[in-house]
This record gives C-alpha cells, sequence and structure tokens, in this order.
C-alpha cells in the first residue's frame, strides 16, 4: 500500500477515526459558521436601528 | 480590573474585541500544531492501535463539554447572587457550546469504543454521567426558551445549572468510584506517554481557546441584541 493509500486507511480503522474528525469538523465549522453570522446579522440590526433613532432627533 | 467591573457590558465590549484576535490566533496555531503531530509525529498505540487519533479530539471535547458547565455554573450563581444581567448572559451564551462539545464527545466516544471495547455504548458511570450532562444543557436551553421574562428565565435556569453542578465530580469521579470499560485518568497520573502527550495538549489548548473565542463572540451577540431590543421598545416597534 502506497503511503497515502495506508495514510487514509488508518491501520484498517478508517470507518472509526475519518468520521470522528469529519464529525468534528462539521459541528465545530457550523457552531462557528453561526455564532460569527449571527453577531454580524446582530451589529448589522443594532446599526439600523441607531441610525433611525438619530434620524428621528 | 476584578469581575465586577468586566460585568459591565460597555467594558465587556472593549476587552472582548482586544482578546478575541488573539483567541483566534491561538486557536488556529494550537489546532494546527496539534493536527499536524497527531496525524504525522504520533506513533500508532501499542494496544490501541490508530484508533488512538480519536483520542486527541475526544478528550479535548469532553474537556470543553465539561468546562463550559463549568463557567455556566460560576455565571448562574454570580447571576443569582449579584444579579448581574451580564452574568445570566454569559451563562446562557455558554450552553450551546458547552451541549456542542459534550455531543462530540459522546460521538467520538462511541467511534473510539466500537473497535477498542467491541460496542458503540455501554450504560456504565462514566458514559452515564457524561450523557446527563448534554441532558442538561438541553434542559437550561429548554427553560431559556420556555419562560419569556427574562429575569425569570434567568433565574430558573441558573437554579437548573447549579443543581447540574453537581454532575461534574461525577464524570471525574466515576472512573475511579464504579467499575468501568473507560480508562482511567491518565495526565495528571502521569501515564500517558510524551509523544502522545504534547500532541493532546495542544488539542486541548486549541479547543479550550476556540470555545473561548465563540463565547465572547455569543456574548457580545446578546448584548447588542438587548440594545437592539430596547431600541425598538423605545421606538414603540420601529
Amino acid at each position: 500500500m502506497s503511503g497515502v493509500a495506508a495514510f487514509f486507511a488508518m491501520g484498517g480503522y478508517a470507518a472509526f477515526v475519518w468520521p470522528s474528525y469529519g464529525l468534528s469538523a462539521l459541528g465545530i465549522g457550523a457552531a462557528t459558521f453561526v455564532t460569527l453570522n449571527s453577531y454580524r446579522r446582530t451589529r448589522a440590526a443594532l446599526t439600523l436601528l441607531e441610525g433611525l433613532k438619530d434620524a428621528k432627533k | 480590573m476584578n469581575i465586577f467591573e468586566l460585568a459591565n457590558p460597555k467594558r465587556f465590549l472593549a476587552l472582548s474585541e482586544k482578546l478575541l484576535p488573539w483567541f483566534w490566533a491561538a486557536a488556529v496555531l494550537t489546532l494546527a500544531s496539534g493536527l499536524y503531530l497527531t496525524f504525522f509525529g504520533v506513533p500508532p498505540d501499542y494496544q490501541q492501535g490508530t484508533t488512538v487519533k480519536i483520542m486527541f479530539i475526544h478528550v479535548p471535547a469532553a474537556l470543553v463539554g465539561e468546562m463550559a458547565y463549568g463557567v455556566m455554573g460560576v455565571a448562574s450563581l454570580l447571576g443569582l447572587v449579584n444579579r448581574h444581567p451580564l452574568a445570566d448572559v454569559a451563562a446562557k451564551s455558554a450552553a450551546p457550546l458547552g451541549a456542542l462539545f459534550t455531543a462530540l464527545a459522546l460521538i467520538t466516544g462511541s467511534l473510539w469504543g466500537k473497535p477498542m471495547w467491541g460496542t458503540y455504548w455501554v450504560w456504565d458511570a462514566r458514559l452515564t454521567s457524561f450523557l446527563i450532562l448534554f441532558f442538561l444543557y438541553l434542559g437550561y436551553m429548554a427553560l431559556w426558551n420556555a419562560i419569556e421574562d427574562e429575569t425569570r428565565a434567568a433565574r430558573a435556569a441558573a437554579i437548573l445549572a447549579l443543581v447540574g453542578v453537581v454532575d461534574l465530580p461525577i464524570i471525574y469521579f466515576s472512573v475511579q468510584w464504579w467499575n468501568t470499560l473507560h480508562q482511567g485518568e491518565s495526565i495528571f497520573t502521569g501515564k500517558i506517554a510524551p509523544v502522545f502527550l504534547w500532541p493532546l495538549m495542544l488539542m486541548m489548548a486549541g479547543y479550550v481557546f476556540l470555545f473561548g473565542a465563540l463565547w465572547m463572540v455569543r456574548i457580545r451577540t446578546e448584548i447588542l441584541a438587548r440594545r437592539a431590543r430596547a431600541l425598538q421598545l423605545q421606538g414603540g416597534g420601529l
């Protein structure tokens, strides 16, 4: 088995090692995306509201 | 600066803005070097073979899963005793992250258990007490959502969080108190070989920095959202 194939075979435990890493990456990636996205949207909404308040003055 | 000065939302926003780039950078650096060592530096374990690679994401996820509950408990106590709204925000913001990391620890643990123990799951003390931790997070979040009044929701959720804190020492000592398939503590007892210890430390640091960064962003989001809601109320529902 070549070096790359051996790497992906994970000593015969590929079916356990890769899903562990895949699911962890997916979960952490999704949480990071959702967290940053909701921060950006909230900040944009607040900026808009503050602008409206200033406009009323 | 003491913790009560930090509890001022304005100060928190200013401080976290300065800290966040460092937390993100530290998380990326430690995770990148930790993953590199995990995949290219660590030999297969003499008993567990290549499945030992799962340890480097299982243990950090479990650590952060418990740590998040710890900070949630402390913040809940401060919220209850000092009635400081930022403490409630901090507790609330930690919960979904804690639930995520706890779930990841359970999933990676079961994927490690199948090849090594012959089963994905066993109802022993360590696994069961950790599953309870996951349910505590879910219950905590459900309680926040169930009560409309924010102050009352915060108080009820804080009480639940504090009651649940009892699960933390049970998780930690479960491998000593009861018979279990789960291995014992090997970091503080020095049983783990250095070649495994260093990548594990890097991965644990990476997970902790990542949690810290995400937690701060979530607290900031909640502070801004509350400001926006207050403005909306003032403006008679724009």
